[in-house]
C-alpha cells in the first residue's frame, strides 16, 4: 500500500513533465512551419533573404500568427488578466467569470435534476421504464444543433441573458449524474437491504441511512464528469446566444476576426477553469470518502 | 413458561430458477418454546438459512403455516419481534460502533437518551465497552460480529435469529464467542435460533438441535439436549456430549443415504 502509493505520486510528475516538454517542442516546431509562408512572402516583397535564425525568431513573434508560439499565448493571457481591468470586455477574467457563473449554475441545476431523476428511476418502475430511454436519447442529439433552438425559444419567451446558456449547461451535466446516482443508489448489498427490512425500516429511512451514504463515491465521480460537461455546455451555449461575453464568445470572435491569440488564450483559460473546478471536487471527494471510510 | 414462540406446520417452499424449480423446504414441522436455544444444522443446500429467512419474513413460503409469537412472520417483523444476525457483520463503515448499534434504535424512533442508555447496555453485554468511538475497520472480525450481535439485542426483541454468525471466524475466536453467547442467552432469557454447519457448535450451544438434509430441504431429526445449562468448554469431552454428537452425525448421514 505505502509502496504503491509512493510510486504512484512520485513517478507521476516525471511522465507528465516529459509529455509536456514534447508537446511544447512540437508546438514551437509547428509554429515555425505554419507561420513561415507569411514570412517568406514578406521577405519576397521586400526582396530580402532570411537567415534561418531570423525566420525562426520572426515566426515566433508575429502579430497575427496562424499558430501562436506558447510564450505568445502566455503573454496574451498575462496581458488580458493582470494588465486589464476586470470589468473591461478586453479582460479574460471578465469573460472567465461569466463562463464560471454559467457553469456553476448549470452544474447545480444539472446535479439537482440528475439526482431527482435517479431517485425516480430507482424508486418507481414506471419512471424507470418511461424516462430512461428519453434521457439516453437526449444525449445522442448534438448539443450544437439544439443549443441555438434553446436560445431562440427561451429568447422569444423573454428569457434572455445567461438563462438559456445555463439551461444548455444543465442539459449536458445532468446525464452523468443520473447514470452514476442510479448505480450508486442501487449499490447497497442485498444483506444490507435485508437487514433494514428486519428492522421494518421505511423507504425514506433506507434512502437516507443506507442508499444515500452508499452512493457517495458514485456521486463524486458523477460530479466531476458533470462539472466538465457543464463547462462545455456553457461555452457551446455562448456561441449562438450572441451575448458578447464569456470564454466561448471570446473564442468565437477570435475565430471570426482571425485572431488566433484570442482563441488560444480563451481555450487555455477554459482548460484552467475546468481543471480547477474538478480539482476542487477531487479534494472534497478525498476528504469526505476518507472520513466515511469508503473506497475511492 | 412453556409458551410457544414459533410454530411451523407443513411448510413448503419452492424457488423458481432458470434451471427449473428448486425444492428448498419440504413438509417442515417445528415447535420452538420460549427460552429455547435451537440450532439448525445440515450441509449446504438443506434449507436451514431459508427456514430462518422464512421465520424472519425475508422469504415467503409456498405452502404451510408459520406463526411467530402467534402471528404471521410479517406481523412479527413489523412489530420488531426479532433481532437478526447475518453471517457478515454488515456494519456501516461511516458509522462508529456506537452509531452502528444505535442504527435500529434510530429507525424505530427511540428517544435520544434511551438510545444512549441502550447502546451502553448492549455494548457492555457483548464486552465492547470502550470501543464506542472506534470504526468497524479498526476492529477484528470477532469484535465486529459482537457489535452486530449487540445491534440485534439493542431493541427489545425476545427472539434472536442468527445465521451462521461465527461461520467466517477462526476456531479460537469462535469458542470464545460461543461461551459468551451462552452467557448472554442465560442472562437475557431470549429464544435463539442459530444456523450452523458445525456439529460441536450446535451440540455445545443448544437445548434443541434440528438436523436437516438437502434435496429437498427437510428436517430429519429433532434432538432435545440433556446437557446441563451450566456448560464449560470442557463439557465437549463428556460422554453425553459425544452421544448427542453421534446422534447428530447419524441424522446427517441418514439424510444423505437416500441420494
Amino acid at each position: 500500500m505505502s509502496k504503491g502509493s509512493r510510486i504512484g505520486s512520485d513517478n507521476k510528475v516525471l511522465p507528465v513533465v516529459c509529455i509536456l516538454t514534447l508537446i511544447v517542442i512540437a508546438w514551437y516546431g509547428f509554429s515555425v512551419v505554419l507561420n513561415a509562408p507569411w514570412e517568406y512572402d514578406k521577405a519576397k516583397r521586400n526582396s530580402i533573404t532570411l537567415t534561418t535564425t531570423e525566420l525562426v525568431s520572426n515566426t515566433w513573434s508575429q502579430k497575427r500568427p496562424k499558430l501562436p508560439a506558447p510564450h505568445q499565448v502566455v503573454r496574451e493571457i498575462w496581458d488580458t488578466t493582470v494588465n486589464k481591468k476586470v470589468t473591461s470586455k478586453r479582460s479574460l477574467v471578465y469573460h472567465g467569470l461569466i463562463t464560471f457563473y454559467e457553469t456553476i449554475y448549470g452544474f447545480a441545476f444539472g446535479t439537482g435534476l440528475g439526482i431527482l431523476l435517479a431517485l425516480g428511476i430507482v424508486y418507481n418502475r414506471a419512471t424507470a421504464m418511461s424516462v430512461m430511454p428519453w434521457i439516453i436519447t437526449s444525449q445522442t442529439i448534438p448539443i450544437l444543433a439544439i443549443a441555438p433552438m434553446i436560445v431562440v425559444a427561451l429568447g422569444s419567451l423573454g428569457f434572455g441573458g445567461l438563462l438559456p446558456i445555463i439551461i444548455i449547461s444543465m442539459y449536458l451535466s445532468f446525464f452523468p449524474v443520473v447514470v452514476g446516482m442510479v448505480k450508486g443508489l442501487k449499490s447497497p448489498e442485498q444483506l444490507e437491504i435485508d437487514q433494514m427490512k428486519t428492522w421494518s425500516a421505511s423507504k425514506t429511512q433506507i434512502l437516507f441511512k443506507l442508499r444515500a451514504p452508499r452512493s457517495t463515491p458514485y456521486l463524486f465521480t458523477s460530479l466531476k464528469l458533470g462539472m466538465a460537461a457543464s463547462l462545455v455546455g456553457a461555452i457551446v451555449g455562448e456561441l449562438p446566444s450572441g451575448g458578447g461575453s464569456g470564454l466561448g464568445f471570446r473564442m468565437l470572435s477570435g475565430s471570426t476576426f482571425g485572431n488566433t491569440l484570442h482563441i488560444w488564450s480563451g481555450l487555455f483559460s477554459a482548460a484552467i477553469l475546468a481543471g480547477s473546478l474538478i480539482a476542487i471536487i477531487s479534494v472534497i471527494q478525498r476528504v469526505v470518502l476518507k472520513r466515511m471510510a469508503l473506497e475511492l | 413458561m412453556q409458551s410457544e414462540v414459533i410454530k411451523v406446520s407443513n411448510l413448503d417452499l419452492t424457488f423458481e430458477t432458470n434451471d427449473g424449480p428448486v425444492h428448498a423446504l419440504k413438509n417442515v414441522n417445528l415447535k420452538i418454546n420460549k427460552g429455547d436455544f435451537v440450532s439448525f444444522i445440515g450441509p449446504s443446500g438443506c434449507g436451514k438459512t431459508t427456514l430462518l429467512r422464512v421465520l424472519a419474513d425475508l422469504d415467503e413460503p409456498t405452502d404451510g403455516d408459520v406463526a411467530v409469537n402467534g402471528v404471521s412472520p410479517r406481523q412479527a417483523r413489523e412489530s420488531r419481534a426479532y433481532g437478526y444476525v447475518f453471517q457478515a457483520a454488515g456494519l456501516y463503515p461511516w458509522r462508529n460502533i456506537a452509531a452502528n448499534v444505535k442504527l435500529p434504535l434510530e429507525i424505530m424512533g427511540y428517544s435520544k437518551e434511551e438510545q444512549v442508555k441502550r447502546v451502553q447496555k448492549v455494548l457492555d453485554l457483548v464486552e465492547l465497552t470502550g470501543f464506542e468511538k472506534k470504526f468497524p475497520w479498526q476492529l477484528s472480525g470477532g469484535m465486529q460480529q459482537r457489535a452486530s450481535i449487540a445491534r440485534a439485542l439493542a431493541f427489545d426483541a425476545d427472539l434472536l435469529l442468527m445465521d451462521e454468525p461465527f461461520g467466517a471466524l477462526d476456531e479460537i475466536v469462535r469458542d470464545n464467542l460461543n461461551e459468551q453467547l451462552l452467557e448472554l442467552w442465560k442472562s437475557t432469557n431470549k429464544t435463539i435460533c442459530f444456523v450452523t454447519h458445525s456439529i460441536p457448535e450446535a451440540v455445545y450451544l443448544s437445548t434443541k438441535i434440528v438436523v436437516m438434509s438437502p434435496r429437498p430441504g427437510r428436517i430429519v431429526d429433532i434432538i432435545d439436549s440433556n446437557l446441563p445449562s451450566e456448560r464449560p468448554l470442557e463439557i465437549r469431552d463428556s460422554k453425553e456430549f459425544t452421544e448427542i454428537s453421534q446422534r447428530v452425525r447419524e441424522g446427517l448421514r441418514a439424510g444423505h443415504s437416500n441420494e
